[in-house]
């Protein structure tokens, strides 16, 4: 059924003998490269209109290029073709029969018509032999509004049935795919689009089809669950109501959500999503397309993580007397702070801000601003060390962003990966790393805790010894790096957190500068930093480290903005403590003061992502309660902290942003770094980092529960069903049931 | 005139039995999922013993290494054949394993084709043909035969003390001799319910009779003796010139 489009290399013996994650990727089945070489254009006419396309695209990329509509089902862009639903059908001069035109290449000079008597019986036959299986539970099925079928049917369907069968319809039993997927599989049409996703994409290799015929279904064939963090987007994929959403279940209709376009924040990739809301509430997440940036997929903590957005809310500002929280109105709140600020004493650097992970830029710089005026320095990140200036410094922006670019991954022949499981810190990303392998002869190379990347990797080690290794050239891996064109090392955010990121960074970056004619060139720049927090590369970019000495200064007055995963013992007992925020999570309970925030879909705000590419997110809905967005809550502060901020709107506090930063606000785009900054930025960072030792501990795996990452996720239902189902194991009650009553079978 | 004509009786039309469309449909006979069972589940072992895994290197040693999975039909076949005739969910694992291929990949194999049987079989595998050649020639006579031979099974069945399994199965390609069946890995041809017995009972007794033909002619010869090249073949020099000769 996988397509193995044309051979240039077999892969050597060496991918034979390479390291195996354990549970799915299996390297003996990469079989050949195939990108495919870029070829001329050829010419065609459809419908009598002459279009050009790229030598080898389909016929059906023809006809779209054209203006024609084709209906279908199993053709998709971004997965291997299968030709198998034929509702594809056009007519070919000089074809005997209409031809499937997903599986036909375009050719040169040929006649296509895709309007004709000829193609609308045969896409009506399709769709009778569709729907003849089809069960017709369409107002009771949650793809109704947004299905394939229903839209299609609309044009092919007949308005009388033809099926008498007493038998009935065929009927297949309902497959357990965890608590994030909800299967009717009578409404399956075989189109395969979730197998070839599963396999293709995902890398979860245990989806396929039993059975032949009429009897085929889809499914693991074992009782499994499909454990991919990238499962959700079979439910987009899905053109029937086979595969929906289970938390969505029931929920909504497409007609009524208002949809919002904007930016995800649970990891750094920043993928582009669209929020649908009903009312005041956020119904569901689905991705838009961009193929900058997440191509068309999103993972499975941003599509479910948003019921996490009704939980554990903070919807009024929080004083605390004694040892509980008291509601307040703002003012009381915002006069609470004050006057506490006042009491601590706080002069200078004992004024300590912190930045949590879901910060936007808006407030960061806000914040920023309202703490400098106030005369500190002392801009802490919520990080593991973030307390003191991070290792790479902020002064050039290579030295902590992903370079490479995330298509640019793509390109790449030879991955390092340095303390990083990205498909836990980045899943979208690491599906393109997962494409590349299957079908170039990319070689991956890990340094740090062993994971099931769903791409095979050669293991390198575990700490810093294994990276001095790599510089020096004593592997095989090493070897074949240096040969590479485009060689990417891609560093985890983790490093940064690690004792030994000092000695990491000094090793690579002295690797880079030495390598300079590979690794940083005008067209490349293969040094790349993954952060995995959506606001640390914007934190980095306006500059929230501290200096040195405020770095050590044991603050008196702690603001937290959105900081859920500080150190309870990081914190003074003396000090009084803020935190502003959405969720009720660990930050609101060290507080003193709380001021409720908005959440990221209920503010318009810029996001950076790890490549430094700013987004703009939008509100979906209005926060909720006495939540007001971060920035103002900060601007309103400043007045009664005596340093008043001199921006009274978002767009005022925009130009700010472009004082700090021109590509804060220049959205959507990219701005690399020339190389001899990037290679000025390494030198520095080298010398900076010329005297850390090496204590050898061991990378870690910086995110080990995947679904539950911040206090969205944490808040979550559905993402604490997936952490029981997936992540310790634990048997999702569903599987239980079916196992029991079928036992009696055979 | 007409009043004669109406005062005929209109005879009737015989009574339709399928006016509709009521041929009852057909499901493969097992299910296309896997459920654990006492005997069938992945716990319980399964290895090739020394021949057979000698043999299935000689197999994969006949494709290139990256494509090594495509041995993946003769190593099912050649464990369904170590297994007692079925292939179990263990013996789908250790072919994926083998083959370092993901298992879903083996499942997909072993239920695409039918003549993997993922339930166990009796001893003696006993295959009727019924596809229409055979009919023709009375494939249902002996399929009732063997049915009612094995005290009124169903096709699909396995007799009580486990020797004998029936299936019915399409064409196996042996029509000029139909109709016919297959017992194991033989084919028995020109059957006729007597013969049938026989054949059956043979086995019953751990006989292995002589595979081909039951009717006595050899292979499908013209049942009725020979009616052409009825003279005897003429030999090399015959009927050549005299320097030829």
């Amino acid at each position: 059924m996988l397509r193995l489009v044309s051979a240039s290399k077999p892969a050597s013996a060496s991918i034979l003998t390479k390291v195996t994650p354990s549970s799915s990727s299996f390297t003996g089945r990469r079989t050949f490269a195939s990108t495919s070489a870029r070829q001329g254009d050829i010419t065609l006419t459809v419908d009598g209109k002459e279009v050009t396309v790229p030598q080898g695209s389909a016929l059906i990329q023809a006809c779209e290029a054209a203006g024609a509509t084709i209906p279908r089902f199993c053709y998709h862009d971004r997965l291997a073709i299968a030709g198998n639903c034929r509702m594809c059908l056009v007519e070919v001069e000089r074809s005997p029969k209409p031809v499937a035109s997903c599986a036909m290449p375009a050719m040169p000079g040929s006649k296509v018509w895709t309007n004709t008597p000829l193609v609308h019986e045969a896409r009506e036959g399709v769709m009778e032999f569709l729907l003849s299986n089809h069960p017709l539970d369409c107002p009771i099925c949650d793809q109704g509004g947004e299905c394939d079928l229903q839209d299609q049917s609309m044009r092919y369907g007949a308005d009388r049935t033809r099926f008498h069968e007493i038998a009935g319809k065929r009927a297949v039993e309902d497959k357990d795919l965890g608590p994030l997927v909800k299967t009717s599989m009578n409404r399956c049409i075989q189109c395969t689009r979730c197998v070839r996703f599963a396999n293709e994409v995902a890398g979860v290799e245990e989806l396929g089809t039993t059975g032949r015929g009429n009897d085929l279904q889809i499914g693991m064939y074992v009782e499994k669950t499909m454990n991919s963090e990238l499962s959700g987007n079979v439910i987009d994929l899905c053109p029937v109501g086979a595969l929906t959403s289970k938390p969505y279940a029931f929920h909504a209709r497409p007609w009524e959500l208002k949809h919002t376009d904007s930016v995800d924040v649970m990891d750094a990739v920043g993928s582009n999503i669209r929020v649908d809301s009903r009312g005041l509430s956020v119904m569901r997440v689905q991705p838009r397309p961009n193929d900058d940036v997440n191509e068309e997929w999103i993972n499975d903590k941003t599509r479910f993580a948003y019921d996490g957005l009704r939980f554990q809310r903070l919807t009024t500002p929080l004083i605390k007397q004694g040892d509980r929280f008291v509601s307040a109105s703002w003012e009381d709140a915002l006069t609470a702070v004050a006057e506490g600020f006042r009491a601590s004493g706080a002069q200078d650097d004992e004024i300590q801000a912190v930045a949590g992970h879901l910060a936007d830029t808006e407030s960061m710089v806000a914040l920023k601003d309202l703490i400098n005026h106030l005369g500190s320095d002392n801009l802490t990140l919520d990080s593991v060390g973030g307390h003191a200036a991070p290792v790479h410094a902020v002064d050039v922006r290579s030295n902590y962003l992903f370079n490479a670019t995330i298509p640019g991954v793509e390109q790449a022949d030879c991955i390092l990966l340095v303390g990083s499981n990205p498909r836990h810190e980045a899943a979208v990303l690491n599906s393109r790393i997962r494409k590349s392998w299957l079908h170039t002869t990319l070689e991956v190379g890990l340094i740090g805790e062993r994971a099931d990347t769903a791409y095979g990797y050669e293991y390198l080690g575990a700490d810093a010894k294994a990276v001095a290794d790599f510089v020096a050239g004593k592997t095989d891996f090493a070897k074949k790096f240096m040969n590479a064109k485009k060689p990417l090392i891609i560093v985890g955010s983790a490093i940064t957190e690690h004792p030994d990121g000092p000695a990491v960074y000094n090793a690579l970056a002295k690797y880079v500068e030495k390598n300079k004619s590979q690794l940083v060139t005008p067209e490349w720049n293969g040094f790349a930093v993954l952060q995995r927090v959506a606001s640390r590369a914007a934190a980095y970019d306006v500059g929230f480290v501290p200096s040195r000495k405020a770095s050590q200064t044991k603050p008196k007055f702690i603001y937290l903005l959105n900081a859920d995963e500080v150190d309870p013992k990081s914190i003074p007992r003396d000090a009084f403590v803020v935190y502003q925020g959405h969720h009720g999570d660990l930050g609101a309970q060290l507080a003193d003061v709380c001021l409720p925030g908005a959440a990221y879909t209920e503010k318009g705000m810029t996001w950076v992502n790890t490549e430094g590419r700013a987004q703009m997110g939008r509100a979906a809905v209005p926060p909720p309660g006495a939540s007001r967005e971060d920035w103002k809550i900060i601007r309103a502060l400043s007045e009664l902290l005596g340093a008043p901020l001199p921006y009274d709107d978002v767009l005022s506090l925009r130009d700010r942003m472009w004082e700090i930063s021109p590509t804060l606000v220049r959205y959507d785009t990219l701005e690399h770094t020339s190389v001899d900054v990037a290679l000025a930025g390494l030198k520095t960072l080298a010398a900076a980092t010329a005297s850390a030792k090496v204590s050898g501990a061991p990378f870690v795996k910086p995110i080990s529960n995947f679904y539950q990452t911040d206090p969205i996720s944490r808040a979550s239902v559905t993402m604490a069903h997936c952490t029981r189902a997936f992540v310790k194991g634990e048997n999702y009650g569903f599987s239980e049931l079916s196992s029991k009553s079928e036992a009696a079978y055979a | 005139m007409l009043a004669a004509r109406l005062s005929k009786p209109v005879p009737r039309l015989p009574p339709s039995v399928r006016r509709i469309s009521s041929s009852s449909s057909r499901r493969s006979d097992a299910l296309f999922v896997h459920r654990d069972t006492t005997y069938n589940n992945p716990k319980i072992p399964f290895e090739f013993n020394a021949d057979n895994l000698k043999r299935a290197q000689e197999i994969i040693s006949h494709y290139p290494p990256q494509y090594k999975k495509a041995a993946v039909i003769p190593l099912l076949d050649l464990g369904q054949r170590q297994n007692k005739g079925w292939t179990s969910i263990s013996v789908m694992n250790y072919i994926a394993k083998l083959l370092e291929m993901p298992p879903m990949r083996v499942y997909e194999v072993a239920t695409f084709y039918t003549m993997f049987n993922r339930e166990p079989i009796g001893e003696n595998f006993v295959q009727v043909c019924t596809t229409t050649p055979c009919m023709l020639r009375g494939a249902y006579d002996v399929l009732d035969t063997v049915c009612n031979h094995f005290g009124g099974i169903k096709p699909g069945d396995t007799t009580k003390d486990g020797k004998f399994t029936v299936i019915e199965v399409e064409c196996q390609g042996a029509c000029s001799n139909a109709p016919m069946m297959v017992v194991n890995d033989d084919f028995y041809e020109d059957l006729t319910p007597e013969t049938t017995k026989k054949v059956l009972e043979a086995f019953a007794k751990g006989q292995k009779p002589k595979p081909g033909p039951q009717s006595g002619r050899r292979t499908s010869e013209n049942s009725a003796g020979l009616t052409a090249l009825t003279s005897k073949p003429y030999g090399p020099g015959e009927f050549c010139q005299p320097e030829f000769q």
